[in-house]
């Protein structure tokens, strides 16, 4: 069946290869040590991130005249260990989007190349489905949805899936659309293979890149999303080291510890430019039309 | 035209019915209403009472039935709290909202179509190398981390505007600058290209041969002519912050309904986090209706697409 591919198998792999090369030194930097840290947290971490020491609450940095280099950016209100904290938090920020954009990639992706193949009432029911899904104000809806099924990580999760399959069902339907017009398809069909066959064999690996371009996009929305459920307390529930948790935490504590709510942040700044950063030049690279998104 | 308007249409209905519908059986699957407003002592008796008076004991396709009737007839019911029509809480907080919105919007164009022109006058220059710096943070800072370290440095450490609270224009101050800090990035990027493309045109051209002084040429022929994309956009950006209210006004302790809804959430009071959520969401599926139709009436490309569709 090696006519139905439309490239032999040395191009993409030399397309994967130079791209390799090619990428862009800053974010991946940051990417790879944010990717370590969450890793290798309970090594990295100096303290425990949800026990504290009372007696030494609000310590400021270690270069301030009461600081101490026990802890390096200094103690939240139980006396726990900034740095560790934001350490631990790292894997709560990483598992939550990888889950969320598993969850809502695949379901997205299944609903854009069934609506896209099929066509008609499929495609009519499914793509009404998607735009009402896109015209939903995210931020307010997922508050709701969570507040109500209470905090939790498994909540969390599923509602910043559902609400963001959409956005691959209908970049994905796009794509699939113009590839079922392609000769390679008409081939397989002319051959005899079965619908399931043809999407998951012939246009899948097509989408692939699309598909690549929109989940590295997406991290940085995730990640900025469960930190702004995090903080209005309808995300991730205590004691856990969440980063939008961290600086709500802060908040009461602003004109006496800032620390508490500036490195948690930063933090968090410094990961979503990395991902956006690295989203940004992806796109340009493999999928330059995606630009208006 | 009139088709694509007409499923415009009914697929904002369509949203509405859906966000009316996750509202109604997400606050009906939470806890009941009627153990927070009894106090211990109450009797079964009580109880029954009170959940025949609030309508909780028939069945729930029935209470989505007469939910949705009172919507369309303009009735949200009464605060189980204050007992007070949820209308009135409503009315109360949305000027508060509105006017955050708006001032965000002006904001957010003001900074971004100045920053925009310039750099695309001096396209490669420093200004709009600093710009395109401030459009890709602007993406990447939490909103509400970004109002907490204007807080940090506006209020607590220089001292010169107010924290929080509503008042006069040093409250709006730094709750706008965050609210519009991200679109006017947006604002500025589109004014940009749209800039450039006007600034490739013959008539400015023309305008220049003319010799005409450079600054009338830039801000009169050619910002008026790019200026109408601008507009569309920014009354989305205002639909947007309608439903990004929540966030900034919490760090603010903005009056409006974003906190209200939050604080009914935390005393389950469901007919008030119902009406805000519909509210602030009617609001901007409208919003999108209305920048969609302006448009299509615009942009001849749709409307000629559509008419042969």
């Amino acid at each position: 069946m090696a006519i139905a591919y439309p490239l032999d198998d040395s191009v993409p792999t030399r397309r994967w290869r130079t791209l390799v090369r090619h990428v862009p030194l800053f974010p991946s930097l940051i990417l790879v040590l944010l990717i370590l840290t969450a890793v290798c947290a309970a090594f990295l971490a100096p303290h425990s991130p949800t026990e504290g020491d009372i007696m030494r609450k609000l310590v400021p940095p270690a270069w301030m005249a009461r600081g101490t280099w026990d802890y390096p950016l200094g103690t939240d209100r139980f006396g726990r260990d900034v740095l560790s904290r934001i350490i631990y938090g790292s894997q709560v920020s990483l598992v939550v989007s990888l889950l969320a954009i598993g969850v809502a990639g695949t379901l997205g992706t299944l609903v854009g190349l069934i609506a896209g193949y099929r066509g008609g009432i499929t495609d009519a029911i499914l793509m009404r489905l998607t735009d009402v899904g896109l015209s939903l104000p995210t931020i307010l809806i997922a508050v709701v949805l969570v507040a109500v099924s209470e905090p939790s990580f498994r909540n969390v999760v599923l509602v910043i899936s559902l609400l963001l399959w959409p956005r691959f069902a209908r970049q994905i339907r796009g794509e699939t659309l113009a590839l079922k017009e392609q000769d390679f398809v008409a081939l397989a069909v002319v051959a005899g293979r079965s619908s399931a066959w043809i999407v998951s064999r012939h246009i899948f690996p097509n989408v692939v890149p699309t598909l690549l371009v929109i989940c590295t996009i997406q991290v940085g929305y995730v990640i900025l999303l469960e930190g702004t459920l995090s903080f209005l307390g309808v995300g991730v529930p205590p004691p856990n080291p969440a980063w939008g948790l961290m600086i709500a935490d802060g908040r009461g504590f602003l004109a006496t510890a800032w620390w508490i709510t500036l490195f948690p942040g930063l933090a968090m700044l410094l990961t979503v430019l990395a991902v956006n950063l690295l989203g940004d030049w992806l796109r340009d690279r493999l999928d330059p039309k995606l630009r208006q998104i | 035209m009139i088709m694509y308007l007409i499923g415009r249409v009914l697929q904002t209905l369509l949203s509405m019915l859906v966000v009316i519908s996750i509202v109604f059986v997400l606050t009906r699957l939470s806890g009941n209403p009627v153990h927070l407003l009894l106090d211990v002592n109450a009797t079964q008796r009580d109880f029954d009472l009170l959940t025949r008076h609030l309508g909780l004991d028939k069945p729930l396709p029935v209470q989505y039935g007469i939910y949705v009737k009172n919507i369309v007839q303009g009735d949200f019911g009464k605060s189980v709290l204050s007992r007070r029509p949820v209308t009135e809480h409503i009315l109360e907080r949305l000027p508060a909202t509105v006017e955050l919105g708006v001032v965000a919007m002006l904001l957010s164009v003001l900074i971004g179509v100045p920053i925009g022109v310039y750099s695309a006058v001096r396209r490669g220059g420093v200004l709009d190398s600093a710009a395109r710096v401030f459009a890709v943070l602007g993406q990447s800072l939490p909103p509400f981390w970004l109002g907490l370290m204007l807080i940090l440095v506006f209020g607590v450490i220089l001292g010169v505007l107010p924290a929080g609270g509503r008042g006069g224009l040093q409250h709006l101050l730094l709750p706008a600058f965050t609210l519009g800090y991200f679109t006017s990035a947006a604002i500025m990027r589109l004014t940009r290209s749209s800039m450039l493309e006007v600034l490739g045109t013959d008539y400015i051209k023309f305008a220049r041969l003319k010799g005409l002084h450079e600054q009338i040429v830039l801000w009169k022929h050619g910002l008026k002519n790019a200026l109408l994309p601008v507009i569309t956009f920014a009354v989305l950006l205002f639909v947007q912050f309608l439903g990004g209210a929540v966030v900034t006004e919490t760090v603010f302790a903005w009056p409006g309904l974003g906190r209200l809804i939050l604080e009914s959430i935390t005393t389950r009071d469901y007919p008030i986090v119902q009406a805000g959520v519909l509210v602030l969401s009617a609001l901007y599926l409208i919003g999108n209706l209305l920048v969609d139709m302006l448009y299509s009436w615009l942009n001849p490309k749709i409307r000629y697409r559509s008419t042969a569709g």
